[in-house]
């Protein structure tokens, strides 16, 4: 099935898929669920099994850690790869704070995903190295 | 709550005996698919009083018209392990809707020819008018749905063909039924297809096929006899459910054409996009379909004599967008809350296969089957409890447990129940020690439902699948508001009324719900 261009164009400014061609970006238009949550809703569960990849096309959401608010994502941020990666529960609880618009891949489809595109996965790579420095200078 | 509506059968100012005549109602029910007629049956269960509309001319919805090839792709096992007619053969029969009264139930098996455990279309028709008529549910057929308004003071106004209808509550159950070919330089060179002519009109023509889920393959298996090439083309590869271990793959039964294709028969499967469709000079109606390859390789260009759009349908939902209702996604579906009730209009429902819009955790990548028969039978269910709880202050049903039978029950709808086996990880059976009530049966729930929302300790039973073949129960217990996921082992032969299943529980159950065991 052909996806529809609006996907594809919105996807296409996310700086994860800043690589990619065009036939590339549709076949990830064509093989990634779109979901859309509305304000309030939650969308990962902390501690919860069989979770999946997040990636904001548009909105906002808020990341919630035993209870206590540890980040806010917004249009080109992801989440859920920690759980997927490590193949663990869900580490944290994802609010929608703004009208939310997702791509989704489900955990098992995510290294087979990585491995075909690895410059996804390096620029995912850039992105958890952001987040692991932030983090260091927080703890600092 | 045996239920009586409109009163059945009623005169018309227009003539002849239909019923539900344009007037104000409690619920206004679109739709007589299997849908339509599942959630009115149940809606009818609460003593609401109902209009149940179809533009249809009889029950059936889409399968009045597709699949194309005639049978379907869900199964009816004429004669599986359970005794037919009981909730453990639910579990085997997909298409029959359900019911409480015997007569009504497990329509489908005595209607098919023994020739396959998938229905013809003509047999799943039949199905649903056997349970229409068993359970006397009166659907005004040929009355169109034309538009939805809000009315002044709360409730819907909602425009027909026959009239006008003011409600408080509207369920829609119309079907993803509108065909859809998305936009492209030369997609009106295509056919869809809802538009398919008879197979034998392809006889010696080279045939591609845009799209290769179901539908596609379902049409290249059907042309396999007559088209002498066809090329099945979309930016993915093409997965099969047997891979997947879920029904988010092409179906077993269509699974020819791959074959064909890996043995070098005909057939192409390829992944690409469409760069443009465009007519031959001089080629006496011959396409030219230039494609971008998908898998790295170069540039492909194809010659056919028909290019036809597999590519899906949309929700015919008029104008609910101006209602306010907000529409999305490529099916065009409505954002639901967990209970199938629009996330911005409340009052505005949806029933049957537009359900699918509520995807729950679709834990492991595995989608709910509220998209099918088996799956929208028990959201129905659920549905008309909570519209008639929130809209109407109808209580729930919530029988009490005897704390010496509870483990008891809970194996018996781990090993048989056939919400859980059919909506894995999406719907769960809940026991709840209520405070007062003491420990009650809660009934089906969404389990997001369940996760996201406080209340005293309690049980939600599920069965799960991970997508590597595995099939296990899983109990989320609630205790001092906070919820633990315990995952059971799963049995080969897929066995859970076994001693370890027993025991597992009955620790759960200690922890959860104390005085239970």
């Amino acid at each position: 099935m052909a996806a529809e261009p609006e996907i594809i164009d919105a996807i296409a400014g996310l700086n994860l898929f800043a690589d990619l061609s065009q036939p590339q970006l549709e076949g990830i238009a064509h093989i990634m669920d779109e979901r859309t949550f509305p304000v309030g809703e939650r969308v990962l569960r902390q501690g919860v099994s069989g979770s999946a990849f997040f990636i904001i096309v548009d909105g906002e959401v808020r990341v919630v850690v035993d209870g206590t608010e540890r980040s806010t994502l917004g249009r080109g941020e992801f989440f859920g790869e920690v759980s997927v990666l490590l193949g663990e529960t869900a580490t944290a609880d994802v609010y929608a704070t703004r009208p939310l618009r997702c791509l989704v891949l489900p955990g098992a489809q995510v290294e087979p995903f990585l491995i075909a595109h690895p410059r996804v996965m390096f620029r995912m790579l850039q992105t958890q190295a952001r987040r692991l420095r932030a983090a260091n200078r927080w703890r600092d | 709550m045996e239920g009586l509506t409109d009163g059945g059968v009623m005169a018309t100012p227009g003539g002849g005996d239909r019923p539900s005549p344009p007037g104000a109602y409690q619920v206004v029910v679109i739709g007589s698919g299997p849908g339509g007629l599942q959630v009115a049956y149940w809606l009818r269960r609460h003593g609401l009083r109902l209009a149940v509309l179809s533009g249809d001319p009889s029950p059936g919805g889409m399968f009045r018209r597709w699949p194309f090839f005639q049978r379907l792709l869900s199964w009816t096992k004429p004669h599986a392990l359970p005794p037919r007619g009981s909730r453990a053969y639910e579990r085997f029969d997909w298409n029959s809707l359900v019911a409480d009264e015997a007569h009504a139930r497990a329509r489908q098996a005595p209607l098919m020819d023994g020739t396959s455990e998938f229905p013809a279309r003509a047999e799943m028709e039949a199905n649903l008018a056997a349970f229409a008529r068993e359970t006397e549910l009166a659907v005004r057929y040929d009355c169109r749905w034309e538009s939805t308004r809000a009315r002044d003071g709360g409730g819907f106004i909602v425009e027909t063909s026959d009239g006008i209808y003011e409600a408080d509550a509207v369920v829609v159950a119309v079907g993803v039924a509108e065909p859809y070919t998305p936009p492209g330089n030369g997609m009106d060179l295509t056919h869809h297809y809802a538009q398919v002519r008879p197979p034998e009109s392809y006889a010696g023509r080279r045939v591609v096929i845009l799209g290769k889920q179901n539908s596609g393959f379902e049409l290249a298996n059907g042309l396999l006899p007559w088209a002498c090439s066809l090329a099945l083309v979309s930016p993915s590869a093409a997965k099969l459910s047997v891979q997947t271990r879920t029904l988010g793959g092409v179906r077993a039964r269509y699974v020819q054409p791959y074959e064909d294709h890996v043995l070098g028969g005909g057939v192409s499967l390829l992944d690409a996009a469409i760069d443009r469709i465009e007519r031959v000079e001089g080629g006496d109606g011959t396409l030219a379909v230039h494609l971008r390859r998908t898998d790295g390789g170069g540039d492909l260009r194809l010659e056919a004599e028909d290019v036809i759009s597999a590519t899906g349908f949309t929700a015919p939902l008029r104008d609910l967008a101006d209602l306010g209702v907000v529409i999305s996604g490529r099916s065009r579906l409505a954002q639901l809350t967990a209970w199938w009730e629009s996330t911005t209009v409340p009052g505005v429902w949806f029933a049957g296969t537009l359900g699918q819009a509520a995807k729950g955790l679709e834990k492991h990548g595995v989608p709910a089957n509220s998209g099918a028969v088996h799956g929208a039978r028990y959201n129905a269910r659920a549905l008309a409890e909570r519209l008639a709880e929130t809209q109407f202050g109808i209580p729930r049903e919530r029988p009490s447990i005897d704390p010496a039978g509870a483990i008891d029950f809970i194996v018996r709808e781990l090993a048989e129940g056939p919400e859980l086996w059919h909506q894995r990880a999406y719907l769960t059976r809940i026991l709840t020690a209520d405070p007062e009530a003491g420990l009650v049966d809660d009934g089906v729930q969404p389990l997001t439902h369940f996760l996201d929302t406080a209340g005293p300790d309690a049980m939600g039973l599920t069965i799960e699948a991970d997508g590597s073949g595995a099939i296990y129960p899983v109990v989320y217990s609630r205790r001092d508001g906070q919820v633990t996921e315990h995952r059971l082992d799963a049995d080969p032969l897929l066995r859970y009324d076994t001693d370890v299943v027993r025991q597992a529980v009955t620790t759960i159950a200690r922890e959860t719900l104390p005085g239970v065991a």
